[in-house]
């Protein structure tokens, strides 16, 4: 187990967007996140990733208790993450984009970008990319950054069928080099075709927790989620 | 005369250049939109003049001048940066009616209203004084292209585009953005210091929100983060401000002018206001600028 959570709420004003959620992630495993708009998937992102201070509840990355740090600790720690909506440094080049996350030579960061099917020139500029691209480059940068676990907030979100195909290769492979991503989805074909666990979420509450194939047959999450 | 004049044009473009470099570190490429600027390039001012009054030699009043400002900044923005947009704009806003306040009423060290006159020059003849000028602005300019394209000014621009990001990839953004501020209020001390050991005299006007106008419309003009911008921009307004001097003897306008000499003040201020505005609507960039206003 790599990353746990322990009775994490999070109150916005009188909403509860988290509420006592317990998981736990699986080192060298895919892990999908999934839950009805407003379910709370987002927050706990934030507040695993340091985004968001929780009310209460226990965090921790391996054996380090990181509730409460601030963001670029955690980063730090050993979380990398992106956003359901990119987050790339617009008037920056690519090349800059991945120097922020770490030091690197040009070869290394050819070599990061290759791997994830992107083939635009380091200098180009991010905000001249389109919004596919842009998600890549994202994602390239949070692969850069050393971690021990990645966490992606709706990756397929916006993308064209050609880089969601990729982005399942590429998921595929990082899970073969033996590392941990826990992702936030809303594509369920996706979600059930790459995930090792799934772990339901609805109205703060983790609701299931299990296989793909037992999820998609479980009452409460049809109920829930599906709407069936 | 022209030549004394040339002397004066240089000397003060050189000093605006390098406060705008420093204001643009801040609003071009860390997104601080620092509007208590002048607050800083005013401590320098009075900082040096008082040292310099009391007898320190200038080699040891512009540098400290530059320190207290640059110790003053990194207070301020150690007190303010987490205020995000326009909270933190108003803050520093209000930083200006502060220092108005204090230089007005703050008798025995500023001698309020009456200033501070006979501030001794660093070299007796203004060539000489526009020679070191024009070296201490080389190593600003160099300085600031060093900074702006090292790892560090890679991280201020980061935190411009977005500050989440920057802080989800490791970076500390609050200490960045006070180390951005502190580096950008040195510039503007060092720039008030030159100005004031030229001037020969600092009151509470040097705080006027109209110098600050000109400042920033400089900036907009050359272009957010750019330090060619940044020059290109004081060059550009400069020649057309100080053209503005001579504007009664215009044909036609020597006539309206000769009934109406108030509006040969108020035609600096409409000159560059309206560079400015034509600049915002066909080139929203400035003339270097990488990001747009």
């Amino acid at each position: 187990m790599i990353l746990s959570l322990k009775n994490v709420s999070k109150t916005f004003g009188g909403v509860k967007a988290v509420n006592k959620c317990i998981f736990e992630v699986e080192e060298n495993k895919i892990t999908s996140l999934i839950g009805p708009n407003g379910a709370g998937k987002t927050t706990v992102f934030n507040i695993i990733s340091g985004l968001a201070e929780p009310d209460s509840g226990i965090i921790r990355l391996g054996s380090k208790n990181i509730t409460g740090l601030a963001a670029h600790k955690i980063a730090k720690s050993g979380i990398s993450r992106t956003f359901q909506l990119t987050k790339v440094f617009r008037n920056l080049s690519v090349r800059d984009n991945m120097l922020i996350a770490k030091k690197a030579s040009d070869d290394e960061i050819k070599r990061i970008l290759k791997s994830i099917y992107f083939d635009k020139p380091l200098d180009t500029i991010a905000s001249e990319l389109s919004y596919g691209q842009q998600r890549l480059l994202e994602l390239a940068r949070a692969l850069l950054m050393p971690h021990s676990l990645l966490m992606l907030d709706e990756p397929t979100a916006g993308v064209n069928p050609k880089i969601r195909q990729e982005l399942k290769t590429i998921l595929r492979n990082l899970r073969k080099e033996g590392k941990t991503v826990f992702l936030i989805e809303h594509d369920m074909e996706f979600v059930m075709d790459i995930s090792d666990t799934v772990i339901v979420l609805n109205e703060g509450k983790v609701l299931k927790v299990g296989k793909p194939k037992e999820i998609v047959k479980d009452r409460k999450v049809l109920e829930a989620y599906l709407g069936k | 005369m022209i030549h004394d004049f040339l002397i004066y044009f240089l000397l003060i473009v050189l000093i605006y250049t390098i406060i705008v470099m420093s204001f643009n570190l801040a609003v071009g490429f860390t997104g601080l939109v620092n509007l208590g600027h002048m607050v800083f390039f005013g401590i320098g001012a009075y900082a040096s003049a008082l040292l310099a009054l009391s007898g320190a030699p200038w080699y040891l009043a512009v540098p400290s001048s530059a320190l207290i400002a640059a110790l003053s900044g990194a207070i301020i923005a150690a007190l303010t940066v987490r205020l995000k947009g326009d909270y933190f704009q108003i803050v520093t806003l209000g930083l200006v009616f502060i220092a108005v306040t204090l230089s007005r009423n703050w008798i025995s060290l500023t001698r309020g209203a009456l200033g501070l006159p006979g501030v001794p020059p660093i070299f007796k003849d203004s060539l000489h004084y526009m020679i070191f000028v024009m070296a201490v602005f080389a190593l600003s300019v160099i300085f600031f292209y060093w900074l702006t394209n090292s790892g560090t000014g890679k991280i201020f621009q980061a935190i411009r585009d977005d500050e989440t990001a920057s802080s989800v990839l490791g970076k500390n953004t609050y200490f960045y953005k006070i180390l951005s501020i502190t580096i950008s209020t040195f510039f503007a001390g060092l720039a008030g210091s030159l100005f004031v050991h030229y001037i020969k005299f600092v009151d509470p006007t040097i705080f006027d929100l109209e110098f600050f106008v000109l400042i920033l419309s400089m900036l907009i003009a050359g272009g957010l983060a750019s330090i060619q911008g940044s020059i290109a921009g004081v060059f550009t307004l400069g020649i057309f401000v100080e053209l503005i001097r001579f504007i009664d003897r215009v044909p036609l306008l020597s006539t309206v002018l000769a009934q109406h000499p108030e509006l040969i003040g108020a035609s600096r201020t409409m000159v560059y206001s309206v560079i400015v505005i034509y600049l915002l609507i066909f080139r929203p960039r400035g003339i270097f600028g990488r990001v747009e206003v």
